[in-house]
């Protein structure tokens, strides 16, 4: 499998500088400068003794708890997710059956909820008045709830991974189902069983999308803000939590500084840990066409183990958000018949307020603010993942490779600030301007669109390349003929991806907006902050318009084909 | 979106069309923070009164909005600010991010509510942080309505009550203060021992607490912190017409947490006569009037008439819980942190 020969892939045609113009400038001055800017203004509050007050402080239990808590749910969350994701990304990446689209749509869903919408629906499915709760009481006559979900630790788990599987379930499974099947059969074929493949041939084979994807979903974990306040409840914190206390509640810029610094430095060192263990393991692999790879379910066994993975999915990522689409139907009240008056109420604006907004156009800013951050993000992230993607790294990619991502580790409130501080001047004049927003969300977007397009670029072979070249194509004609049908489909996973994190706001929390443009989070929080069943509902009712939308958008994408991308 | 834009289309259309160009509408900055909302008519008569465009900018919740203000104080946001709040007046004096100004308008507002004697931070509007009980529940189990801070520590009353946690949550800190300023300093916290003695269920958020927890909504406690403007909403927000508020608020003397929001000149605002006008519109009848109905909170003005509703199943508490936005600048992390180590620890 390895070429005896010096590879040239294609990547290390055009020089890195050229290739991190874009992404590096635009880490600079939207991630580097701001950052810059309030860790200045932050420690410029201390005075004198404050300084021995502040390392006090930060040497504190309450600190050092906070941190340790902080590692000790994302890791676990981390190895749950994988724990779910994997025999997931099994069933996808090497199985055709019916439904296999909609299920994969519907498992992205969860992603873009907002936490206090997710809460919502675990409390209707877990909570003390919930259904399981319910029905357990009734089937066992007892009397008080018998699961203790909500407020605990493992509401967060679950809650982290209830989000964060299809992260795993479209790297993964779109990278093995790549993969040639024939090292597999080969060894099959010499003797070693299921086991015996699974461990020595194909999860080595797996390991770059492996760790990509678990690099991202602990990052998200790490940095959880609403499932720990939400779910989570009073008696836990992460780090995020406690930078958000420090900075809104005490306006203790400097300890929040300190903590956000240290967020972000925990973020590199665990970005350079994953570089230098992924450097070594990316390389090219002999990729197939999913005929070869993906086979329908024959066997009786392999139907019931995918039936019994169909329906935990289903039940698992589905049920709290189907217990909200029940809830818009009938309000807080569960006994009263359905009904459509909440979804009507959304159209209607009795107080002639100001900064209504009928559910369309909400929509209509969610999803073009999600178009400009696939935009942005792809055409950020492909330069970089080109870079990236070569065998031979110069120095400059080895740096920029752990730093694109600090923006993923990096707190919200504290950037949200940072932004404030340092873009107020022309020609940056950007604080109050509504592209603050997909710049914001573009800031999460494309370290995820690099690390999900990097393994699937590597992996392509120069010997097919070398071939067409020989056979008499030109340039382009490889480029559109031999690397765009390859690459197509991890850039559609990636634009997927740039897409909902759009939609799920990750990142542009405490942004100046402008309040007769909402997008649909927001107004779904305007809607929640106040009492009345009527407000109740109609934030249930947007909702389910919500869910339905990216489940439509999802859909979209899985069957649209860039040319005939995919099969060749 | 269509009123810029039919704006827009005005100016340029006006520009193409004469080579002096007539008086533009000059464009006031209004931020606020997330909750603010204001009837489009309110705004638009001030707007053609004062031939200005009124532009609005949010910029988070409360706290958040205040830090911003303050952050940003060498090159203002926006020409006004509103939204900062008794408990971050101390905060928003002493970054010294407002302009004097002392409205004409102040005569007609009860001088309880001018906080700042320095009229800087000019009151706008109030609400209560109170007890909210569901009454059928009450009457179900045949036990007496809620009445005062020490029924919750009645063995009668264990595990019906949801509070939020004052570290994250606005009623939550109110609550705190409440106990506060009801049992003194010194007391305040055997109380709560007290509390979670007899069962009480602590979450982060309001919204957890109103929409989960509150048996209201299908949770299973009957009593929340939540406000005193929450019964008659829940009349006014109902999914069918209701004849009684289904939910009450406790308003018996020291139980409630008075809430004050203020409005002020941002210092350096290059439309200081704008501004003036602005606060003065907003400190008027014809605003105060508005401001129920979109954000749930009750005018200053003397002079505003409410809306039947409120009449009816309003009830505002005579005697709040007495803290001074002094002291709670001075001992909010204190509070925050001695409530932690014993409720939570």
């Amino acid at each position: 499998m390895t070429n005896k020969m010096k590879p040239s892939t294609p990547y290390s045609k055009v020089p890195s500088y050229l290739l991190w113009l874009l992404p590096g400038a635009f880490l600079g001055m939207f991630f580097f400068f701001p950052l810059t800017r309030i860790t200045q203004l932050s420690f410029a509050r201390i005075e004198g003794k404050a300084l021995a007050g502040l390392w006090e402080v930060f040497k504190s239990p309450t600190i050092s708890r906070v941190v340790s808590f902080t590692f000790k749910q994302a890791f676990l969350s981390t190895i749950l997710t994988l724990a779910v994701g994997l025999p997931g990304a099994y069933l996808f990446g090497k199985f055709q059956f019916r439904g296999k689209k909609i299920l994969r749509a519907l498992t992205g869903v969860p992603f873009v909820m907002p936490t206090l919408v997710v809460a919502a629906g675990f409390y209707a499915f877990l909570g003390p008045n919930g259904w399981v709760n319910e029905v357990l009481m009734q089937i066992l006559k007892l009397e008080t709830p018998p699961i203790q979900f909500v407020n605990s630790f493992a509401a967060i788990l679950t809650a982290h991974v209830f989000y964060n599987t299809t992260i795993v379930l479209r790297v993964v499974g779109d990278y093995w189902s790549r993969l040639n099947p024939q090292l597999e059969q080969a060894a099959r074929v010499l003797g070693a069983n299921r086991w015996k493949t699974l461990w020595e041939i194909t999860l080595p084979l797996l390991l770059p999308a492996i760790a990509a994807s678990s690099l991202l979903v602990f990052i998200f974990d790490f940095t959880s803000f609403g499932v720990v306040l939400v779910l989570g409840g009073p008696l836990f914190a992460t780090l995020e939590v406690e930078i958000y206390y420090q900075t809104i509640s005490l306006f203790n810029l400097p300890l929040a500084a300190t903590l956000s610094l240290l967020q972000i430095v925990f973020t590199l060192i665990l970005t350079i840990l994953y570089t230098r263990l992924t450097r070594r393991i990316n390389q090219p692999v002999q990729l197939s066409s999913r005929e070869k790879s993906q086979r329908p379910l024959t066997s009786s066994r392999s139907r019931i183990l995918a039936g019994i993975m169909i329906v935990f999915l289903l039940v698992f990522l589905i049920s709290p958000l189907a217990s909200l689409g029940l809830k818009s139907f009938s309000g807080s009240d569960p006994g009263s018949p359905p009904t459509l008056s909440f979804y009507r109420a959304l159209g209607e604006n009795p107080r002639e307020s100001l900064f209504y907004v009928p559910p369309t156009t909400a929509l209509g800013v969610s999803l073009g603010y999600g178009l400009i951050t696939v935009i942005l993000a792809l055409g950020l992230g492909l330069p970089a993942a080109w870079a990236l993607a070569k065998r031979n790294l110069t120095l400059l990619d080895k740096i920029l490779d752990p730093v694109l991502m600090l923006p993923l580790g990096t707190s919200a409130v504290t950037l949200g600030l940072g932004f404030l501080v340092a873009l107020d001047t022309p020609p940056l004049n950007l604080r109050t301007s509504p592209l603050l927003v997909p710049i914001a969300h573009t800031l999460v977007a494309f370290p995820f669109v690099v690390r999900s397009l990097t393994p699937a670029l590597a992996s392509i072979q120069p010997k097919l390349r070398q071939a067409a070249a020989v056979l008499g194509a030109s340039p382009r004609r490889i480029t559109r003929e031999i690397d765009l049908p390859l690459i197509g489909r991890a850039l559609l996973v990636a634009a997927t991806f740039a897409f909902t994190i759009s939609i799920g706001e990750f990142g542009a929390s405490s942004l100046i907006t402008r309040p007769e443009y909402p997008t649909v989070p927001v107004v779904i929080y305007r809607l929640l902050s106040r009492p009345g069943a009527l407000n109740y509902g109609q934030a249930m009712a947007l909702s389910t318009i919500l869910m339905v939308t990216t489940l439509g958008g999802m859909l979209l994408m899985e069957y649209f084909r860039v040319g005939d991308v995919g099969e060749f | 979106m269509k009123r810029t834009g039919i704006l827009l289309a005005g100016l340029v259309f006006l520009m193409a069309a004469c080579k002096a160009t007539p008086e533009k509408p000059i464009v006031l900055t209004v931020m606020t923070h997330d909750s603010f909302a204001v009837s489009e008519s309110v705004v638009a008569f001030f707007e053609m009164q004062n031939n200005v465009d009124v532009q609005f900018l949010e910029v988070g919740d409360t706290g958040t909005a205040v830090n911003k203000a303050a952050l940003s104080k060498e090159n203002p946001l926006a020409d006004v600010f509103y939204g900062v709040d008794n408990t971050f007046l101390s905060r928003a004096l002493n970054e010294d991010i407002f302009e004097v100004y002392q409205s004409p308008i102040l005569k007609e507002i009860d001088p309880v509510f001018v906080l700042d004697k320095s009229f800087r931070a000019l009151p706008v509007d109030f609400g209560d942080v109170c007890l909210n009980y569901q009454k059928s529940y009450f009457i179900e189990n045949n036990l007496a309505a809620p009445d005062s801070l020490e029924d919750l520590i009645d063995p009668d009353y264990e595990g019906l009550l949801t509070v939020q946690n004052p570290a994250t949550s606005s009623p939550g800190l109110a609550f705190l203060m409440t106990t506060i300023g009801y049992y003194g300093e010194d007391g305040y916290l055997e109380y709560w021992d007290k509390l979670v003695a007899n069962g009480v269920n602590i979450v982060n958020d309001w919204e957890t607490a109103y929409y989960s927890a509150f048996s209201q909504a299908g949770g299973t406690d009957p009593i929340v912190v939540s406000y005193g403007s929450s019964p008659p909403f829940e009349v006014l927000f109902a999914e069918e017409p209701l004849d009684d508020a289904p939910t009450a608020a406790v308003t018996s003397p020291g139980t409630c947490f008075r809430q004050i929001e203020f409005v002020g000149i941002l210092n350096g605002t290059p439309n200081r006569e704008l501004a003036e006008k602005w606060i003065d519109y907003m400190l008027s009848p014809e605003f105060q009037e508005d401001i129920p109905l979109n954000m749930y909170v009750f005018p200053v003005n003397d002079n505003a008439v409410l809306e039947e509703t409120f009449r009816k199943y309003l009830e505002v508490p005579e005697v709040t819980a007495d803290i001074s936005p002094d002291m709670i600048a001075a001992n909010r992390e204190k509070w925050i942190n001695d409530w932690t180590e014993a409720v939570l620890r």
